[in-house]
């Protein structure tokens, strides 16, 4: 129904390659997230696969099909805008029933599915306001209800969280995540937001400068990160890095080790240092410890740890859990 | 204290400000009042402002004798035939070069816009000649055709200041929906760009009803529109001013109206959206 | 590929404005460039002869002619004088709290609405006719010998009419600019001990000069062809004392039928438009890319 099969996809603008060469397999009905940091060309690779923009070079297929030359209109596709892109002089319902009316559906088919997906999306009570009179939440839903309606293969999403306050975004993307558990239809969710991509993702793609770094499930993403970048983008607060004879004891060119798999104590440990910053949330400690002869690592406690500025204090990586990199930033596996 | 400074501070400024408002405004007032003046009583002195024999005949005088009402038929087909001939052509331009612009867009542009830095007269000979051998002189249809031409530039600069506001994502979303173009156009396009293609249509009636060269010098009493027909109460002298007055307030009023219900727009069109 | 059908697309919709605008560009200017290197006079048809540059240097040592040219940079630099100070004057006077404001700004945009003849007739008539009009009355009031202003001073009366009509342009893209001037930034230059007349050196003039480089930049392309308030007010004269190019070219043309003679000087005026055009864009250029 909604496989996509991204060979050999490059897009040029002007002089600048800002996808040189991508190849990725989406299967029907995938949750799959996009992210990078700024400017990595999510968003490009997105309206790529949407038709809003031409491909350079390489071949788009979707289910089976090859829609490289097919227009957005042709390609089954749904998408959602980081703006919501609602139509400003029509009501939520007319907004909703667009696409159907582009198709040419007939007027009872049209009012029973726009009746459906506002139920589905709480959306009922305000089918005849205008977008401007609705909150950003209900906004964002009339922007998937549009998406939703025409039953797509699949569905895109290009930062649709990212206008909304802390609360709300944790709501959407519950609700988004429960669409998809409903709808099992394919969605690509393009984000920035690392947290994002590791709650919503079937299969988490992470991009930089245009490139694929890694392709995965959220937790081999944590757990075998392929490079630096990916083990420095993917888990939050981000994973150390110690390099020199802490990193060759280890047989490596770099050593990496996540904050909370460092363990803590007053007493006694393979690393010393001196804490800087000491953040209490209460349901955890996040510590900046100058550690000697290393510098600056963060760790991670759970639960109250009682230090503060100025307090020494030892730390000890899980040898378990140290990840290790060559000199080209590599994985040793 | 404060308050009290800030209050007398006010009233001072609506003084002056009012004052200077009446002055730039009392020509137009007292053509108005002088209108509704007989002939002796426009030319009396001391002049009164307000306390006269008011009377009507001036406008009947000034209808009957010259047949106002064709001119201002002219001037309504001119301006009106002008503006709309130019949307038509102007919007699907606008329309393309805000939407899908290239390279080149910034200096056809720029280009459109340097056609009006052409002074008139430059052309105004070949203009002449070939209106008077295709007999388009003196006739509405000339003048639609030179007026639609000198504002194009204008007409497509506005559209494309206002065009560009609308952001593309919904345009981009419409296309998603599976909309073709020409749907685009008419459900999504054209009724978020009706304001400023309403706008557009205002400050463009306005500039060609009171185009005063082209006007003037291709038209001569059959297609006069109301700019030429005043320029005819140039040569006698003194006693018409009761007259002259009726003829100018007929002349302005519409459109005086319709820039008071225009202001913002006229000042967003006229810069090109350069200043907000 | 997908977009490039609505690229062509673009360059079909495109094409008619351009072509358009082309033809009016290129036909009647090449037109006149003809016309300029013949001997043409309507009144003598079929005498038409090839008469090399003499059209030029007639127009050239015509004194008429640098009388004219100083004539239209005087109305066009003596009316963005006016229109510029007066506009920033009455658009800070505008800005400021007030009862009525809404009106006021009614009252003050109104004679950029009355057309040209309507404008000049007025003036001519009702204010400076040193026999019935409003001024000669002013004047006896005080016991001063009305000034015939058409007689004596053409040039300044064409010049305060047609300031009197831009007047308002300048000052509602003046105020208009003034309004968008963040009410934070004046609070902080006044934080940080600025009187008012810096603030206004500092803060508001350099906020203003887009607007400003606006203001001259559209009321020149209008100023340099000032013309039906001098067809209706003084006919150019006394004399060429009022005459600016464009009048000249008129008078030249449509008065003494000589074609020849007025197409050189319309490619003059053109050409003299084109320098002004050359300079204000790169002044424009400078300001707007900003
Ligand atoms: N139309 C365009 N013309 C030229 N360059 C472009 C164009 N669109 C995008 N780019 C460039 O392509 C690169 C990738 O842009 P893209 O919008 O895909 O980034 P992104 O990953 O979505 O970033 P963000 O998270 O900030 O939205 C950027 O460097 C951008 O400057
Ligand atoms: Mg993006």
């Amino acid at each position: 129904m909604g496989s996509i099969t991204l060979s050999k996809v490059s897009k040029v603008f002007g002089a600048h390659a800002v996808i040189p060469s991508i190849d990725l397999d989406i299967n029907n009905g995938e949750f799959v997230v996009f992210v990078g940091p700024s400017g990595c060309g999510k968003s490009t690779l997105l309206r790529l696969i949407a038709g809003l923009e031409d491909v350079s070079d390489g071949d788009i297929v979707i289910d089976g099909k090859n829609a490289t030359e097919l227009p957005p209109a042709q390609r089954g596709l749904s998408m959602v805008f980081q703006s919501y892109a609602l139509y400003p002089h029509m009501s939520v319902r007319s907004n909703i029933a667009f696409p159907l009316k582009m198709a040419g559906e007939d007027k009872a088919v049209i009012d029973k599915k726009v009746a459906d997906a506002a139920r589905v999306l709480n959306l009922t009570d305000y089918l005849d306001r205008k977008p401007r009179q609705l909150s950003g939440g209900q906004r964002q839903r009339v922007a998937i209800g549009r998406a939703i309606v025409r039953q797509p293969k699949a569905f895109l999403f290009d930062e649709p969280l990212s206008n909304l306050d802390a609360a709300l975004r944790v709501n959407m993307r519950l609700e988004i995540s429960q669409l998809h558990q409903d709808l099992k239809t394919t969605m690509i969710y393009v984000t920035h937001d690392q947290v994002e991509a590791m709650t919503m993702a079937d299969k988490i793609v992470v991009l930089n400068r245009g490139r694929i770094e890694q392709v995965g499930s959220p937790l081999e993403l944590y757990h075998k990160p392929d490079n630096l970048f990916v083990a420095g983008f993917i888990g939050s607060p981000r994973m150390n890095f110690v390099n020199g004879a802490a990193a060759a004891a280890h047989q490596a060119h770099t050593m990496g080790i996540r904050p909370e798999h460092l363990a803590l104590s007053k007493d006694s440990g393979a690393w010393q240092g001196t804490v800087g910053v000491a953040e209490h949330l209460g349901s955890d400690t996040f510590l900046h410890v100058n550690v000697d002869g290393i510098g600056t690592v963060t760790a991670r406690v759970s639960g109250d740890f009682a230090v503060t500025h100025g307090d020494r204090v030892f730390l000890t990586p899980d040898p378990q859990r140290v990840h290790r990199f060559d000199d080209k930033g590599l994985a040793i596996r | 204290m404060a308050r009290n400074v800030s209050t007398r501070r006010k009233v001072v400024v609506t003084v002056v400000a009012w004052t200077i408002g009446i002055l730039i405004f009392f020509p137009i007032l007292w053509t108005f009042l002088t209108s509704f003046k007989s002939e002796a009583e426009a030319i009396a002195s001391p002049p009164s402002l307000l306390f006269f024999d008011w009377t009507t005949e001036n406008y009947f005088e000034v209808q009957s004798r010259s047949n106002y009402f064709r001119h201002f038929m002219n001037s309504v087909v001119v301006s009106f035939g002008s503006t709309l001939i130019g949307l038509v052509i102007a919007i699907p331009s606008a329309w393309a070069m805000a939407f899908s612009p290239t390279k080149r867009t910034k200096d056809v542009l720029m280009w459109m816009l340097s056609t009006k830095m052409m002074p008139s007269v430059g052309v105004l000979v070949p203009m002449y000649l070939m209106f008077r051998n295709t007999g388009l002189l003196d006739t509405r249809t000339g003048l639609v055709i030179v007026l639609t031409l000198i504002n194009l530039p204008i007409i497509i600069w506005m559209l494309y200041t206002y065009f560009k506001e609308i952001p593309g994502e919904i345009l981009e979303a419409a296309r998603m929906d599976g909309a073709s173009l020409s749907k685009e156009i008419i459900y999504v396009l054209t009724p978020m760009a009706i304001p400023g293609i309403a706008s557009t249509l205002l400050l463009n009636i306005i500039l060609a009803w009171n185009e005063a060269f082209w006007t003037l010098n291709l038209s001569a009493a059959k297609a006069a529109p109301l700019t030429a027909f005043i320029a005819s109460y140039s040569s006698p002298e003194g006693l018409f001013y009761a007259k002259l007055s009726a003829a100018s307030t007929m002349a302005i009023a519409p459109i005086l109206i319709l820039g008071w219900f225009s202001q913002k727009q006229l000042v967003r069109g006229l810069t090109f959206g350069a200043v907000k | 590929m997908a977009t490039l059908h609505t690229r062509s697309a673009a360059r079909l919709m495109i094409a008619p404005s351009v072509l358009l605008l082309l033809a009016w560009m290129i036909v009647p200017l090449a037109l006149t460039i003809y016309f300029s290197f013949l001997r043409y006079n309507l009144l003598m048809p079929g005498m038409e002869e090839f008469a090399g540059f003499s059209n030029y240097s007639y127009f050239l040592t015509d004194p008429a002619f640098f009388q004219a040219i100083f004539n239209t940079l005087a109305i066009v630099l003596g009316v963005l004088f006016i229109t510029v100070i007066g506009g920033i004057a009455l658009a800070l006077l505008l800005d400021q709290p007030m009862f009525g404001q809404g009106i006021v700004r009614i009252l003050v945009i109104a004679p950029f609405l009355i057309m040209p003849t309507v404008a000049a007739l007025v003036w001519k008539n009702m204010f400076m006719n040193p026999v019935n009009g409003l001024f000669a009355w002013v004047a006896k009031l005080f016991g001063l010998q009305p000034f015939d202003f058409l007689a004596n001073a053409p040039l300044l009366s064409v010049i305060l009419i047609v300031a009197w009509q831009w007047l308002p342009f300048a000052t509602l893209i003046l105020l208009t600019a003034l309004q968008s001037l963040d009410e934070e930034q004046k609070e902080a230059a006044q934080m940080d001990g600025a009187g008012a007349w810096s603030r206004f050196i500092y803060l508001v003039l350099p906020h203003l000069s887009r607007a400003i480089t606006v203001v001259i930049l559209i009321q020149t392309i209008f100023l340099l062809s000032v013309f039906a308030e001098i067809l209706v007010t003084t006919n150019g004269g006394p004399g060429t004392q009022s005459t600016n190019l464009t009048f000249l070219v008129y008078a030249q043309a449509l008065l003494q039928f000589d074609v020849g003679g007025a197409s050189a000087g319309g490619i003059i005026a053109v050409i003299l438009a084109n320098i002004v055009a050359f300079f204000l864009m790169r002044m424009i250029g400078k300001t707007l890319e900003a």
